[in-house]
This record gives C-alpha cells, sequence and structure tokens, in this order.
C-alpha cells in the first residue's frame, strides 16, 4: 500500500476548518449544549476513514464532527443539525451529540463506551452477509474502563468479528487524569482479550494510516477484531468552556469564582488534617498546571505535520487549502442566513 | 436564616454531614473538580474520582454501605444510570427484602437530571419515574435550596438507597458546566425561586415522603416535582387572572409519595392535573392516578408531561417539556364543564 499523503490532509483540513466554525457558531450561542470538538483527532480519524469502503460501520462516541465530515457527510446537513435546524441531519432532534446517517451506517452515542457493542454488532452483520464489511469504534482512554467496551472486545474475539476498536487516548476523562485512575496498561489489556493490537502516534496522520491499513485488512479477511491505540491531544479540553481550560486560559476571571469558596472550605475546622488538605489542594493545582503546560508548550498539531511534508509543492497546498475554505465559508453561510 | 443557591445548599448540607459522620464518603467521576471545596476540606479518602466506570463504582458503593460506610455516589447524569442500574434493581433495592429486614443499604445515589438548555435526548431525562417503580429504591426531587439541603440530610440518614435527583435549571453549576459553558450568548428558563432561596442556620431533615403545599386554592390541585412546581406556580398566578383558584402541591419525594396529601386537596377541589417532566407513559402521572382512584375519589384528571423523546433543538426542546403555558390551558380545559 502507497500513501498519498494529499487527500488525507485535505480531510483534516476541512475537518479542521469546520470545526473553527463550529467554535464561533457556539461562542455565538447558535449552538447550544456540550459541544466536544475533535480538534487535534484529525491524523487518527483521517488515517483510518481513508481505508473505509461502502458498507463499512462507524461507531462513534460523542466526539463525532470529524470522522462524520470525513466519511462524506454533507458538511451543510450537519451544521445545520447543530444549531437545531429542522432540515439539519436528524431534523435537530439529535444534535451534536447524537449523530446518526443510516445511509453510511454511521452510529453515535453520549454514553462512555457504547461505541464499542454498537461496532460489534455492525460487525456481526457484516460477517452474517459475508460482505467483506468491517466495523470501526471510536473512543477515549477514560471509555477503556467502562465494562460495556471491555465487554464487547471479548465477544468481538469469541466471535471472530471484523471490528477496529481505536482509542484515541489524551490521558484525560473531562478532569480527571486518566492514568491515575486506571490500572495495567491499555495495549496489554486490550492483547490480553486476544485482539490484534497497534500503537501509533495520533499525530502522526502516516502511521496512523499504515497501521489501520493492516489492521483493517485482516479484518475483511476474517482475521479478526483489532485493536488500535492511539495518542492524541484535544485542543479544547473536554468540551467548549470546558473548565481546567477556562482557567488555563482566564486565570484571573476564572480562579476569583472559585478560589473564594475553595479557601474557605479548606480552612473550616472539622475535616481532614492539615497534610491530607494540602495533598488535595496539590493535586488540583497539578491538574491546573498540567493543562496549562499542554496550552502553552506541548500542544502537538497534526496538521502543522502533515503539512510540513507537503510544503515542497506550494502551489498546490495552496491551491488545495483555498478550495476547501470556500467549501467551508459556503457551508457556514448557507446555516448561519437560515439560523 | 442564610440565603444559598441550590447548589451551594445541596454542599453545605453534604459538608455538614460529612463533618457529623465519619462514615459519609462521596465518590464519582470528577469529584475532585466538581465537589472541589470538599475534596479540599475532606481529602481524596473521602472525596474519590472514580474511572468512567459506573457498574463497578455503583455496585462497590451498595456493598460499601452494606458493609459500614455511608457512600454519596454521584452519577453525573441520571441518563448515565442506565449502564449501571443492575446495582441498583437487583441490589440495592433488594438486600432488605432478601433479608427479611435484617440488612439495610443506606446508600444515596446523586443524579443530575432534566432538560431546558439544549442537550439533547441522552442527556436531559428525568427518569424518577422509572428509578421509583423498583420497590424498595426512595427517590426525592427537590424543587428549592431549603429542601435540597434539607433531603440531602434525610437521604444521608436514610438506611435504604434513596435516589436525590437535581434539576440542572436549579443547580447553576450544571448549567454552567454543561450548558453554558461560560458564555454568555445562550440564556435559559431558570426558575429564581428555585435557584436561590432561604435555608435554616442549621440543616434538619426534611422527611421522605412529605408534600408541601404551597398554595390553597378550591378549583383545582396542581401537583409537581422540581422544575415543574415552579411552572406550575407562574401557571396559578395566570389562572387566578381568570378567576380559577389553584392549588399547587410539591411532591419533594416520588418515592415514597404523600398520596395522602393529593387525595385530601382533590377531594375539596375534585380536579387534578399532574406536572411531570419525565416521561407521560407507565409514570408518576398515572401513578398519582391510580392512588387517586383507588381512594375512591371522583376527579376530572389531566396531566403535561414529558411524551417523547427530547429533541435538541432548543425550539423543539421548548415544545415538548412541560411549560407555564400547556399547564395553563390543560387547568382551562379541566375547568370546562
Amino acid at each position: 500500500m502507497n500513501i498519498d499523503l494529499w487527500p488525507l490532509y485535505k480531510q483534516m483540513y476541512k475537518s479542521r476548518l469546520f470545526e473553527e466554525a463550529v467554535i464561533k457558531l457556539w461562542d455565538e450561542g447558535l449552538i447550544s449544549g456540550e459541544m466536544h470538538l475533535g480538534t487535534g483527532e484529525e491524523a487518527i480519524m483521517a488515517g483510518i476513514v481513508d481505508h473505509l469502503i461502502d458498507g463499512d460501520a462507524l461507531a462513534l462516541d460523542h466526539r463525532g464532527t470529524s470522522p462524520m465530515i470525513m466519511r462524506g457527510v454533507d458538511p451543510i446537513l450537519l451544521l445545520k443539525e447543530f444549531i437545531g435546524s429542522p432540515d439539519g441531519l436528524c431534523g435537530g432532534m439529535g444534535g451534536h451529540m447524537h449523530l446518526f446517517s443510516k445511509e453510511k451506517l454511521i452510529a453515535s452515542s453520549g454514553i462512555v463506551g457504547a461505541s464499542g457493542p454498537a461496532a460489534a454488532g455492525f460487525a456481526l452483520t457484516a460477517q452474517y452477509l459475508k460482505n467483506g464489511n468491517i466495523a470501526v469504534a471510536f473512543f477515549g482512554d477514560g471509555a477503556m474502563n467502562q465494562g460495556m467496551l471491555m465487554e464487547s472486545m471479548n465477544l468481538s474475539v469469541a466471535w471472530n468479528l471484523p471490528v477496529i476498536f481505536v482509542c484515541k487516548d489524551n490521558d484525560m476523562a473531562i478532569t480527571t487524569v486518566s492514568s491515575k485512575v486506571t490500572g495495567g496498561n491499555l495495549k496489554e489489556r486490550a492483547r490480553s482479550f486476544g485482539l490484534n493490537d497497534y500503537s501509533v502516534d495520533g499525530n502522526d496522520v502516516e502511521e496512523v494510516w499504515e497501521a489501520a491499513g493492516k489492521a483493517i485488512q485482516k479484518s475483511r479477511k476474517g482475521n479478526g477484531p483489532s485493536y488500535i491505540h492511539a495518542t492524541c491531544f484535544h485542543f479544547e479540553g473536554h468540551f467548549l468552556g470546558d473548565p481546567l481550560l477556562r482557567v488555563a486560559r482566564q486565570p484571573v476571571k476564572e480562579m476569583k469564582q472559585m478560589a473564594g469558596p475553595l479557601m474557605k472550605s479548606t480552612s473550616k475546622i472539622a475535616g481532614a488534617s492539615v497534610i491530607k488538605r494540602a495533598v488535595s489542594l496539590g493535586s488540583i493545582v497539578s491538574i491546573l498546571g498540567k493543562t496549562v503546560k499542554n496550552e502553552l508548550f506541548s500542544r502537538k498539531d497534526p496538521l502543522t505535520l502533515a503539512r510540513s511534508k507537503l510544503e515542497k509543492d506550494k502551489k498546490r497546498l495552496q491551491e488545495l487549502e483555498d478550495e476547501v475554505k470556500n467549501e467551508i465559508i459556503k457551508t457556514v453561510s448557507a446555516c448561519v442566513e437560515q439560523a | 436564616m442564610r440565603n444559598m443557591t441550590f447548589a451551594q445548599a445541596i454542599e453545605d448540607s453534604l459538608a455538614y454531614a460529612m463533618e457529623k459522620d465519619s462514615r459519609v464518603i462521596i465518590l464519582g467521576e470528577d469529584v475532585h473538580m466538581l465537589r472541589v471545596n470538599l475534596f479540599s476540606r475532606f481529602g481524596k479518602e473521602r472525596v474519590r474520582s472514580t474511572p468512567i466506570s459506573e457498574s463497578a463504582f455503583l455496585g462497590a458503593a451498595v456493598s460499601a454501605a452494606m458493609s459500614g460506610l455511608r457512600p454519596v455516589a454521584e452519577i453525573m447524569m441520571v441518563d448515565f444510570i442506565a449502564v449501571a442500574v443492575d446495582a441498583l434493581i437487583n441490589h440495592a433495592a433488594k438486600v432488605d427484602g432478601f433479608t427479611n429486614g435484617k440488612w439495610q443499604v443506606p446508600l444515596v445515589v446523586r443524579a443530575a437530571c432534566g432538560g431546558g438548555y439544549g442537550d439533547g435526548g441522552q442527556h436531559e431525562q428525568c427518569l424518577w419515574g422509572w428509578l421509583a417503580h423498583i420497590p424498595g429504591l426512595s427517590v426525592v426531587v427537590p424543587s428549592n435550596p431549603g429542601d435540597a439541603g434539607g433531603l440531602m440530610l434525610a437521604a444521608i440518614k436514610e438506611n435504604g438507597p434513596v435516589i436525590f435527583c437535581e434539576h440542572k435549571l436549579l443547580a447553576d453549576y450544571w448549567l454552567d458546566y454543561l450548558g453554558s459553558g461560560g458564555r454568555d450568548t445562550v440564556s435559559f428558563s431558570v426558575p429564581e425561586q428555585g435557584q436561590r432561596g432561604a435555608v435554616p442556620d442549621t440543616w434538619e431533615a426534611v422527611p421522605l415522603g412529605r408534600a408541601k403545599i404551597l398554595r390553597d386554592g378550591s378549583d383545582i390541585t396542581i401537583v409537581s416535582v422540581g422544575v415543574g412546581v415552579h411552572r406550575s406556580l407562574e401557571a396559578a398566578v395566570l389562572l387566578d387572572n381568570n378567576n380559577i383558584r389553584s392549588t399547587v402541591i410539591d411532591l419533594r419525594s416520588i418515592a415514597p409519595l404523600d398520596a395522602e396529601c393529593i387525595c385530601k386537596s382533590v377531594a375539596q377541589t375534585k380536579r387534578l392535573l399532574v406536572v411531570d417532566e419525565d416521561y407521560e407513559q407507565f409514570g408518576l402521572s398515572g401513578e398519582i392516578a391510580a392512588r387517586v382512584l383507588e381512594n375512591q375519589i371522583t376527579i376530572k384528571y389531566g396531566r403535561v408531561c414529558t411524551k417523547t423523546t427530547i429533541p435538541y433543538s432548543r425550539k423543539l426542546e421548548d415544545e415538548t417539556l412541560p411549560s407555564t403555558e400547556k399547564i395553563v390551558n390543560t387547568a382551562l380545559l379541566l375547568m370546562k364543564d
């Protein structure tokens, strides 16, 4: 298999611009509720979705925008759904956490871990119909501790189902550092279920693409389910308005609200020992510190990496980016005019 | 009297209980941040952040309660309880019965519930009627800060499992966390009387299963819980303008249900209107009608509930959830002979 980085970068760029438009619309109040973005996950999505063929299924979590875009769901329908329009993808009924496309066999869920059993079921149909199709489940590191996901891994191995389990690991479950509430090693855990396992840098679309190609080929040929462990970073935290990011970005404003009650409560007479209280405060500071550090220094952008490899053909790159920009501008104006 | 928000009242009452009783611990996802004040004061042994493993930590909370602790387990949103409901239905609710009353499960499950902020049908349900269906589970739904703190204390003191449902429009931090995310470009219909109010200087338990009559009127009895209580009170004012005098009852607990209070009132008014943000079918509204009929009271009956999956679109959501307008219209229908 020879990799062509151009279409992969195009997908990633399109997804990024779409989601950046979403941030703006959310800020303006046109999108309601919790909006979970996939900015930072684009290399994982592009590297996997590129291998899918007609009839393959996707089971998504609450961060489904990017794979929907890359699988070819009409971005206008998608954005209209986000603003709750009656002619959106799901008629304004589902919203951005509950996205579905029957035509493309894509189902999302806001219940953590639910993509595992869902993908197993799609794969069961494919296996039964012997159509060579596969199913992919996307989920985060937090979901790896959810019973139903582990059960679906076991079931998929026991029945040799064509499932690709993709763990997008950013080591954060909302405000909890995942590794602090997770026993053992996730890759070993997957291996112990009997899954074929692959480990990749989720910022590197070429690495993801190659691993996904091998895993998907195996599944198509009836050689069982796989687990792909891909590290990544979420630019917008858990969701837009993420409380940790708010503190990291506007410490003075946000800490003002938090600090008063926190200090008052911590200094109450009854409670844990002074040392235990200090440990608690220390762990809060360390979580905030991790967020600030990521925000300022550690952020790796999968688009920057992919783009740097295409820069030698500046003209083609410019044309590609202009084309995508125009498409996103058209998408947004088609939706905003209506809103 | 002190003045507090709904969320502060729950936290203050919990802190009071934790101060008095070292067996009270908190466990749930992200509680080190969501309950940061309690976490910093009582430490990580008593405020324990869990993995996203609801069936594990809720199941563990049941047996921790059986062996001497008094856990307050947090399910971030009541919708997610579906993942772990075995711990409640088949275990927490059954131990007392199976042991012929010899062994109890003093467990509190705290769950955010309710809609009105555009989060979609998998994140805005109430589900209290579904939980109250199970014998052995108590379910409370406070509508204001005073009751929220008092019911939390009662729930912790109770020797059986209690589900404590806190509506996201009332608990302001939920609305910030899940609804607005710090932006000021969205607005929500928050009942002010429910979101902030007077609470006692020292917490006292509000007994489970005792409803509160909030206003007295001779024409119609409106029964509700949570945010529905405030919509009902607004409707009652509008009905006054039509010369219709309504009684409004805040149930506060769904299980146990204060059927006596309802029956006494409808025996006078002969008209019953149930306002329930939970689903209409097979739930609280039907149960209340059955209790009244069992008491051989003949009434005219109506209900304003959620009938379908809650839509994501704010406009469609507004049309789906109980509203003051729907309550008034249904009451007017009941007043026709």
